[in-house]
């Protein structure tokens, strides 16, 4: 009992780095982490979409999240992950991020809702939360791949 | 008796007769006195009501027994078959058809008992073997006051056995059993409603009778008696040399046995051979009036036993499993081989041996695979088969003569496509009769045939299978259906009058676009084309439509054959690697430069005679082209339909069976990619879907 109301209040946050901001993601969705691989590009896709990765045989689409939020075009280096997400059995996607950092466990009463009207970016967050000294902007990850 | 593991055998068998039904009465209805589609039906009837019966579907067992009637009569000569009856016995297939699908969806038949196909069936047979509708008539209805109010009020109330409807041959051994001095007795024995296994009671009672003379005939009979389907009574007819009181003696012997009435059976009901048909009605109005009774008694356990069945499956031709399991067999010889080498690695031959086996595993997978394919594949003709029948119903709705001709049911197609491919072919043939063909009149003033003839052609093209649907009819009034397109506001009057005839074609696919002035109950809503088009797109086709004012229509699907794998040639393009499937593409050829020309500023090659389009895949696909424009171009050749295209690529790789992969449903606006594919050494490569490009 006491855990699942725990469960209920607070929730566990992969964070990881996209240009300089730090982002969490619910760890719930997320199925894996793989390191960077080779991409196949799919013509005509929307811009964001980097093409897909075979995923032990798998296909995956691999969406840029920095091209997503109109950021500077990814730079892969050694750090470099795709996050793979599934947010329904069948279809998996892939995000690309800079680095991943570490999991947090953050408590409702540590994040604060944003105003969505403020800025189209903004629809993409659900929260931002307070973790150390540091602020972690909480994806709104179905936001961000359906939309 | 738990028949629910029949059940699938059940639902394919009943298909199968039914089908067979309504083939065999198609061929009735145009050969009245065909004695071979007479007995195929009356076979067909009969296994039907068997099987119905066995698995406890009373209702669909009393309506098939009816329908039998009907068609032993017509076998022994005493009917006629008329159209009347054919449309009456159209309508009995369609009650089976509806009990089947219930029973395939719940398990139960459902509780619609169909009384005005049965009256009809009745009457007809009534009519049929001269005898007065109205002498019928009375004599149907009074049969279920008499089985529900006599009962109870004939002599002790509780006679049962009075109640019993003797057959002929019944009625035989009953006669000799007099004319040798036997008794008969009717008995109907009650069993102690505190009794826990009434089955097994009974059974002691027809033991114990069976003992003392031989039971003729039991109410409900012996099999429902022993799977306990009674309340707490039934009746039965012994044949015996015993008295009237040791028979009964012996029976209250028997414990928890509330009562036993016994008297003398006489044959003095006993009606004139003509009018068991009469006995036949007042039977099956008891059996369905005792239905109901005994259905709201068991009404709650079937509910608990019933799971749905919708479990698909494929009857499979023995000998493809054959040879599959052959092929399986030499897949693990050519593993064992493969073994054996590693073994004796380093031995000189090695090598060679080593190739020799990779080829031999696969040829092995190569014919593996086609062979699962092919147990997977459906002839056409499962789907194509309903439609003679369907056209018959549409002519006769409509008073319009006309044939559909099917060819090519033998095409197969992989089972899921089969599964879907139904409603739009009968979209499309319902659109053909409805609005294809002109009225009969109307034919014959155009200087036509009078009776309109619809085609449905199926065959194989490369991969894929095609479909055609035509009629002869007026053909589509291009004009009109652009009028209307501009009457909707889907176009302006300037964009219809610049519209191809083709484009305007194409309109018909549109959502809610009928041309159909009046909305009749076949078609016309409008909800007909776009439907089938979206359809055949989600299965991986195409349809297109062809039309000659004054000629007739023809609409054209295009299926994949397979689904899962296919042979595809490898090109690559700049530094990427992309697959064609093999089944559209016609030749490759070498093209130079100069053979370029220029048609509408478009590029195009004169190859044999044939002007072909040529699509720059590089630019198509924006792919960096490393390379060096050179006097050579590589042209591959696709085909679509009758339509050509040259697409140029930079280089070959080869031909290569590949596993068709989705890419998800995240990138979208993209159609000409029909997939992924992942290659030897783990790297994807996309496959082109050749349809879209042309």
């Amino acid at each position: 009992m006491e855990e699942n109301i725990k469960s209920l209040e607070s929730k566990q946050y992969i964070v990881v780095n996209i240009d300089k901001e730090q982002f969490g993601i619910d760890i719930k969705y997320i199925d894996n982490i793989v390191r960077m691989q080779r991409i196949t590009r799919v013509p005509k896709a929307q811009h964001y979409f980097k093409g897909v990765i075979n995923l032990r045989g798998e296909i995956i689409p691999v969406m840029s999240i920095r091209l997503k939020f109109g950021l500077e075009p990814d730079d892969f280096n050694n750090a470099t992950r795709i996050i793979i997400i599934k947010l329904d059995a069948q279809s998996a996607i892939g995000i690309i991020v800079d680095e991943v950092k570490e999991v947090v466990t953050l408590d409702e009463s540590m994040i604060s809702k944003v105003n969505t009207e403020l800025d189209e970016k903004n629809n993409y967050l659900i929260g931002v939360g307070k973790h150390g000294d540091g602020l972690i902007s909480l994806l709104n990850i179905q936001g961000v791949i359906n939309d | 008796m738990d028949v629910s593991q029949y059940l699938e055998i059940f639902i394919d068998e009943t298909k199968e007769h039914l089908q067979s039904l309504n083939d065999q009465l198609l061929i009735l209805e145009t050969e009245p006195e065909n004695v071979e589609t007479i007995n195929e039906i009356f076979r067909a009837a009969h296994s039907l009501k068997g099987m119905a019966g066995t698995m406890g579907y009373k209702r669909m067992q009393r309506l098939t027994h009816d329908m039998e009637n009907v068609f032993s009569e017509i076998r022994n000569g005493n009917m006629k078959v008329t159209a009347d009856l054919v449309d009456v016995l159209f309508k009995g297939l369609d009650a089976l058809e509806a009990y089947l699908s219930n029973i395939q969806q719940s398990a139960d038949e459902g509780t619609e008992d169909y009384e005005d196909v049965i009256n009809q069936l009745n009457d007809i047979l009534n009519v049929g073997l001269g005898k007065g509708k109205g002498q019928a008539e009375p004599a149907k209805k009074d049969v279920p006051v008499v089985t529900s109010t006599a009962a109870p009020q004939s002599d002790s109330g509780f006679e049962k056995f009075r109640d019993l409807v003797i057959q002929s041959y019944e009625r035989n051994a009953i006669q000799k059993a007099y004319d040798i001095g036997m008794n008969v007795f009717g008995i109907t024995v009650y069993i102690q409603e505190t009794c826990i296994l009434k089955a097994a009671r009974a059974f002691l009672v027809f033991k114990t009778l069976e003992d003392l003379g031989e039971v003729i005939k039991s109410e409900p009979d012996v099999q429902d008696i022993e799977d306990e389907k009674f309340d707490l009574d039934f009746s039965l007819i012994l044949l015996t040399k015993e008295s009237l009181e040791s028979i009964k003696k012996d029976i209250l012997n028997i414990s928890e046995i509330q009562n036993v009435y016994i008297d003398n059976f006489k044959l003095d009901q006993a009606k004139s051979d003509t009018a068991e048909t009469e006995e036949e009605n007042n039977k099956q109005e008891k059996s369905s009036a005792k239905d109901t009774g005994k259905n709201k008694v068991s009404g709650t356990s079937v509910k608990q036993t019933s799971k749905p069945v919708v479990n698909r499956s494929v009857r499979v031709d023995i000998e493809k499993l054959d040879v599959l399991m052959n092929l399986v067999s030499e897949l693990i010889i050519a593993k064992n081989g493969l073994v054996s080498i590693s073994n004796s690695e380093g031995a000189s031959r090695g090598e060679s041996g080593f190739n020799e086996q990779i080829e031999y595993l696969e040829r092995v997978t190569t014919n593996l695979h086609e062979s699962v394919m092919k147990v997977r594949m459906v002839p056409i003709e499962s789907v194509t088969n309903r439609f003679p029948r369907m056209i018959r119903d549409i002519s006769k709705k409509l008073d319009k003569k006309m044939e559909l001709y099917i060819t090519g049911e033998e095409t197969e197609l992989d089972r899921t496509v089969i599964d879907e491919i139904g409603d739009p072919l009968m979209h499309l043939l319902r659109n053909a009769a409805d609005h294809g063909l002109e009225t009969n009149k109307e034919r014959v003033a155009a200087g036509k045939p009078e009776i309109g003839s619809i085609f449905l052609d199926a065959y194989q093209d490369g991969n894929n299978v095609v479909i055609e649907v035509k009629d002869d009819g007026g053909g589509i009034n291009v004009e009109k259906v652009k009028k209307k397109a501009v009457e909707k506001g889907t176009l302006t009057q300037e964009q219809a009058e610049a519209m191809t005839e083709k484009d305007a074609i194409d309109l018909l696919f549109k959502p809610s676009f009928s041309t159909s002035d009046t909305i009749s109950e076949i078609s016309g809503r409008g909800v007909g084309l776009d439907v089938v088009k979206t359809k055949i797109e989600a299965l991986g086709g195409d349809i297109e439509a062809n039309t000659k004012l004054g000629v007739g229509s023809n609409f054209i699907i295009r299926l994949p054959l397979t689904l899962a794998i296919i042979q595809a040639l490898m090109v690559e393009l700049g530094t990427e690697k992309y697959a064609i499937p093999l089944g559209s593409i016609q030749t490759i050829e070498d093209v130079t430069v100069s053979e370029i020309k220029y048609v509408h500023s478009k590029e195009v090659i004169n190859l044999r005679g044939n002007v072909i389009p040529i699509i720059r895949l590089d630019k198509v696909l924006d792919v960096e082209s490393n390379h060096e424009e050179s006097d050579h171009l590589t042209v591959v050749i696709v085909s679509k339909g009758d339509r050509l295209a040259g697409l140029v690529i930079d280089n070959l790789i080869g031909q290569q069976e590949i596993v068709i992969k989705s890419i998800g449903k995240y990138i979208t606006n993209n159609k000409i990619i029909g997939g992924a594919t992942i290659l030897g050494d783990g790297e994807v490569a996309l496959i082109l879907d050749v349809n879209t490009l042309v």
